[in-house]
């Protein structure tokens, strides 16, 4: 009964402080401007389905895509066993599914290789990054926090799964004892093999399945209230983000209506603008200048760095990273959300994203080429983050290199990007 | 044309290097053969044509690509447009993509899609010109054609009729390595760095030790040649549009 009460305030507790957490990242996410996304449903589940639960782009690369779907899997399916974890932590049952019979045998059994899968996934993942090093999880952005969040949340699931699996081991020789509630129900073909390895005495048996049970529980309460400060939130965002993703073709950037107004206003002085035209300031400067969707692009960033290897800034040694586009957006955003926490709504800390964290040069580096966004394993868009930047440089400071600004006088000027005379264009046509 | 009263199948829109760079005008007159080679009316702008003011949005400055964009809006309305190809991947991207919420909409195809649909038909040939047959050519994907348009195959239906070999970048289709113009970086000089793009992605090419880099872009063609340029290949390597070895196959 004891354990049933702790159980129950040890759940509730972990699940209020998640949800005030995503509460707030809810709240923050909403700081930026309104965009609709909701046109094209269908379309929009589809992409979801693919992309998302389908985790269609993540085999780009084969070795990590497998790999991760075996951890996306195991995560998915090992819930349910979870599911019956936590009624058995509340009514204080044992295996309260296993009337399923033979249907729970296949099910525990499965979920057995599942726990085996992303055991070995992880730890491979581990080695990739700390002993094989690879480059792509390196870069100027990948301070000591996110390398140590990225080996946090491996560890983490390394350890759920060694409990779960020792658990059952200590659960399946007590079944094979046929000692008191530990009835016959479900297969081990992994754990049965390191039963052996635990002791062949009730008391140590039950102790162990007990302690594994509570570790891999409050373990989990655990690494979900984790959740929500790590990049690892990705798990949940992965599925709005690719929902409301860009479904036009990728080089659309997007026409302004603020600035349709005053262009059409210039070209026909009898234009009037419609009434609720918006105004303010053209571009972003700060997090909070940006749409809602890339502020959601920032927090659904796993940091997984494809499209920083493919982008041909990055590649060629320029400062311009896209995943640091994203982190930066995210850490800028979680300082704001800091700021309206502890001093209001109105304050101003005199930064922004744009100086503070993301600086010209990065910003002059990207070739527009879409590579980033292509890469991206749940379609997250750097690049419109990039141009939004690049839009309040030119249109607000008049801030661009001096050999662009030559580019747009000709073009004004001449109508070609290059200094030549207007009546020369058709001249292609004369000297063949 | 207009002034007779007749309106072209299509409007070839020529765009600046096409009208300017002296390397790209050999691609406009390539693409202007092959439409008189298989009898498509066809007209172009002229001196009324003006940038599509790409350059200008990639760079952020939202206001003088407007003011292009509605110019030239007025323009093509004016001379009832229906039909557009371009042998520009990012006057393709704006006229197709940018302009129609602007009050322009019109039919935008990229030559390679012009080129695809001629072979298709069967208009479009290999006869009496030079032989590509067995050669090696690499394809290098213009951004704003492949990844940016989706459009992929099209130009690559032109090494078919060519019969040449086609050999394949590890970078190429969705994973196309920009040759570093795009974004208005061919307005610029790079930001710093430890290489060029351009230099990166043509030591790709010339691993495949191709005879022809194939191109559908005249920025991509400007930056490929010089990369060609620098490592001192242009000897073994040419640097081709895809109408220009179209063009060449039929010696047009």
């Amino acid at each position: 009964m004891i354990g049933q009460i702790l159980f129950v305030l040890i759940a509730g507790a972990a699940i209020g402080l998640f949800s005030k957490n995503v509460k707030k990242i809810r709240r923050n996410i909403r700081l930026g401007k309104p965009l609709d996304r909701s046109d094209n449903p269908a379309e929009r589940w589809k992409t979801m389905a693919m992309v998302a639960l389908g985790q269609s782009k993540m085999t780009a690369r084969p070795v990590a895509g497998f790999l991760h779907i075996l951890i996306y899997l195991g995560f998915v399916i090992i819930n349910l066993e979870v599911m019956e974890i936590v009624i058995d932590g509340v009514f204080g049952t044992h295996r309260i599914f296993s009337f399923l019979g033979g249907f729970y045998n296949v099910l525990i059994g499965s979920f057995e290789f599942l726990a085996l899968g992303v055991l070995l996934a992880c730890i491979i993942f581990l080695i990739r990054r700390n002993v094989l090093k690879l480059k792509r999880f390196s870069g100027i952005e990948m301070t000591e926090w996110p390398r140590s969040d990225a080996n946090y949340i491996l560890i983490a699931e390394i350890l759920l799964m060694i409990a779960f699996l020792t658990m059952s081991a200590a659960d399946y020789k007590l079944q094979g004892m046929g000692i008191g509630h530990y009835i016959k129900a479900g297969a081990f073909p992994v754990s049965s093999f390191i039963a052996d390895t635990l002791p062949h005495n009730e008391a140590a048996l039950v102790y162990t399945e007990r302690f594994c049970w509570w570790f891999h529980i409050v373990g989990i309460f655990i690494f979900l209230n984790y959740i929500p400060y790590s990049k690892h939130f990705h798990i949940l965002l992965a599925f709005p983000n690719t929902w409301y993703s860009n479904l036009k073709n990728k080089g659309e950037f997007n026409n302004m209506s603020s600035v349709t107004n005053e262009v059409k206003a210039m070209l026909d002085p009898s234009f009037t603008p419609p009434a609720d035209a918006p105004a303010g300031k053209f571009g972003a400067k700060d997090v909070t200048d940006l749409n809602w969707v890339n502020l959601m692009n920032a927090y659904t960033c796993t940091e997984c760095g494809r499209c920083t290897s493919s982008c041909p800034a990055n590649i060629t040694g320029k400062l311009l990273s896209p995943r640091k586009i994203m982190m930066d957006t995210r850490d800028r955003l979680e300082e704001v959300g800091r700021n309206i926490d502890t001093h209001g709504p109105d304050y101003s800390d005199g930064k922004a994203l744009l100086g503070d964290y993301i600086t010209n040069e990065e910003l002059w580096a990207c070739t527009t080429c879409n590579a980033c966004t292509q890469a991206c394993p749940v379609n997250i868009d750097p690049l419109a983050i990039i141009v939004e930047l690049r839009r309040y440089l030119v249109m607000e400071e008049s801030n661009a290199p001096a050999s662009v600004n030559n580019m747009f006088s000709n073009v004004e000027n001449n109508q070609a990007p290059w200094k030549y005379a207007p009546a020369d264009r058709f001249n292609w046509a004369k000297n063949d | 044309m207009a002034a007779e009263g007749q309106e072209p199948e299509v409007l070839f829109w020529v765009g600046c290097a096409g009208s300017f760079d002296e390397r790209a005008q050999k691609i406009t007159r390539a693409v202007c053969s092959i439409l008189q080679h298989v009898g498509i009316s066809y007209a172009v702008l002229g001196t009324e044509e003006s940038c599509t003011g790409d350059p200008a949005k990639r760079a952020g400055n939202e206001f003088l690509f407007q003011m292009m964009a509605i110019t030239n809006i007025e323009v093509l309305n004016a001379y009832n447009i229906k039909k557009i190809v371009t042998a520009c991947p990012h006057c393709f991207n704006t006229l197709k993509n940018e302009y129609p919420n602007l009050g322009g909409n019109y039919d935008v195809i990229h030559h390679s899609q012009l080129l695809q649909q001629l072979i298709d038909e069967g208009k479009l040939k290999v006869t009496g010109g030079e032989s590509f047959k067995g050669k090696k050519i690499t394809f290098h994907d213009p951004c704003y054609l492949g990844r940016a348009n989706g459009v992929y195959e099209a130009p690559r239906s032109v090494f078919e009729i060519l019969d040449a070999e086609l050999v394949e970048m590890k970078r190429c289709k969705t994973n196309g390595l920009c040759c570093g113009a795009g974004g208005a970086q061919m307005f610029k000089e790079p930001e710093k760095g430890n290489k060029d793009i351009n230099i990166e992605r043509v030591e790709e090419a010339l691993e495949l030790k191709p005879s022809v880099i194939a191109a559908a872009c005249p920025f991509c063609m400007t930056m490929l040649r010089d990369g060609v340029k620098h490592f001192e290949k242009e000897a073994e390597v040419e640097v081709l549009d895809i109408a220009e070895l179209a063009a060449r196959a039929n010696d047009l």
